[in-house]
């Protein structure tokens, strides 16, 4: 490997829970508010990952007062405090891109049955 | 202390900082570098130290280099620079500099480099012209247009931006910031691009126009 990979390697998480597109998370994010310090909790469904090393990332979308809100999280970011995945979804695409032109009980997920 | 010291581009990476942030980074591997010759007032008319960089094998090193770096004794180079100090005599011919004397995380540095050859191009890419619209019956689409005025000057001022040979030239990025030293692998990070493609030769230096 590459010493340009290592350094990388070297700002990269371990033990990130396994999920995919169409799963639902609740991320915990650590703000920094002048000198203060609080976690904010960000729930919505995984529409997209991005597996590129150290600068993965992953998009959360949720519906907010009736508007879509997407974010897009570094996976590896220390700012991250958790990663909760709450179900896991049932879907046929890597990237779920047609959840933006839908609303209501269409924008709803199949739950995967897990034994 | 010397001013600069010679480095390959490894390739750039991503790290975070304390607070999550996304740091774009370039890993150069800086030195060590080897003081091959002391160019002096009397001799050579000015002051100036000769650094090599780089391990060349000996039997690709010809013999006047070979004995050229013997007095060093650190075996032959692939590049030699001049390289001004500020006092040449606090170096000795043979000493090794290493990136963390000169460099410290958060210093401002300059690099300096051969940019990316992209080879004859013409003023949209090169300059950033505007171009013309490409439908409704025009047919003005991507050249430069007028180039000045006729009866007076009468001729093209010098500069005018016109198409030509674009990258493949030196090109130095000022006031870069260092994110992080690494001495046991003579490796600097610096934050942002700089000049070149990988494996290419760079020249850093402390930045000249700091600021505060």
């Amino acid at each position: 490997m590459n010493i340009v990979d290592q350094i990388g390697m070297e700002h990269m998480k371990k033990g990130l829970p396994q999920f995919k597109a169409g799963d639902t998370l609740r991320v915990h994010v650590r703000i920094i508010e002048g000198d203060k310090e609080r976690v904010q909790v960000y729930q919505g469904v995984c529409i997209k990952r991005v597996n590129r090393g150290v600068g993965s990332s992953f998009t959360v979308r949720k519906i907010s007062n009736g508007f879509g809100v997407e974010r897009i999280f570094p996976l590896h970011s220390p700012a991250l405090e958790k990663i909760e995945v709450l179900s896991v979804g049932r879907v046929r695409r890597a990237k779920l891109y047609y959840l933006r032109n839908l609303q209501g009980k269409a924008a709803r997920i199949r739950e995967k049955r897990i034994n | 202390m010397i001013k600069a010291i010679i480095g390959k581009k490894l390739g750039m990476t991503q790290v975070f900082s304390e607070d999550g942030k996304r740091i774009p980074v370039t890993v150069v591997e800086a030195g060590p570098c080897t003081v091959l010759q002391k160019k002096q007032e009397q001799t050579d008319g000015y002051n100036a130290l000769q650094i090599g960089f780089g391990a060349r094998k000996a039997h690709r090193t010809n013999k006047p280099e070979m004995g050229h770096c013997k007095a060093a004794g650190k075996g032959s180079f692939s590049f030699l620079r001049e390289v001004q100090a500020d006092n040449i005599d606090d170096y000795n011919v043979g000493d090794e500099i290493t990136c963390d004397a000169l460099f410290n995380a958060g210093d401002k540095i300059d690099v300096c480099g051969t940019s990316k050859g992209k080879g004859f191009q013409g003023v949209i890419k090169r300059w950033g012209f505007s171009g013309g619209r490409n439908t409704h019956g025009s047919k003005f689409h991507r050249a430069p247009g007028a180039i000045g005025a006729s009866a007076w000057p009468a001729k093209v001022f010098k500069g005018k931006k016109m198409a030509g040979q674009m990258g493949n030239e030196r090109k130095t990025i000022q006031n870069l910031e260092v994110v992080e030293v690494r001495p046991d692998q003579n490796i600097l990070l610096i934050k942002g691009a700089i000049p070149g493609s990988r494996d290419s030769l760079v020249m850093i230096q402390k930045a000249v126009k700091a600021g505060k």
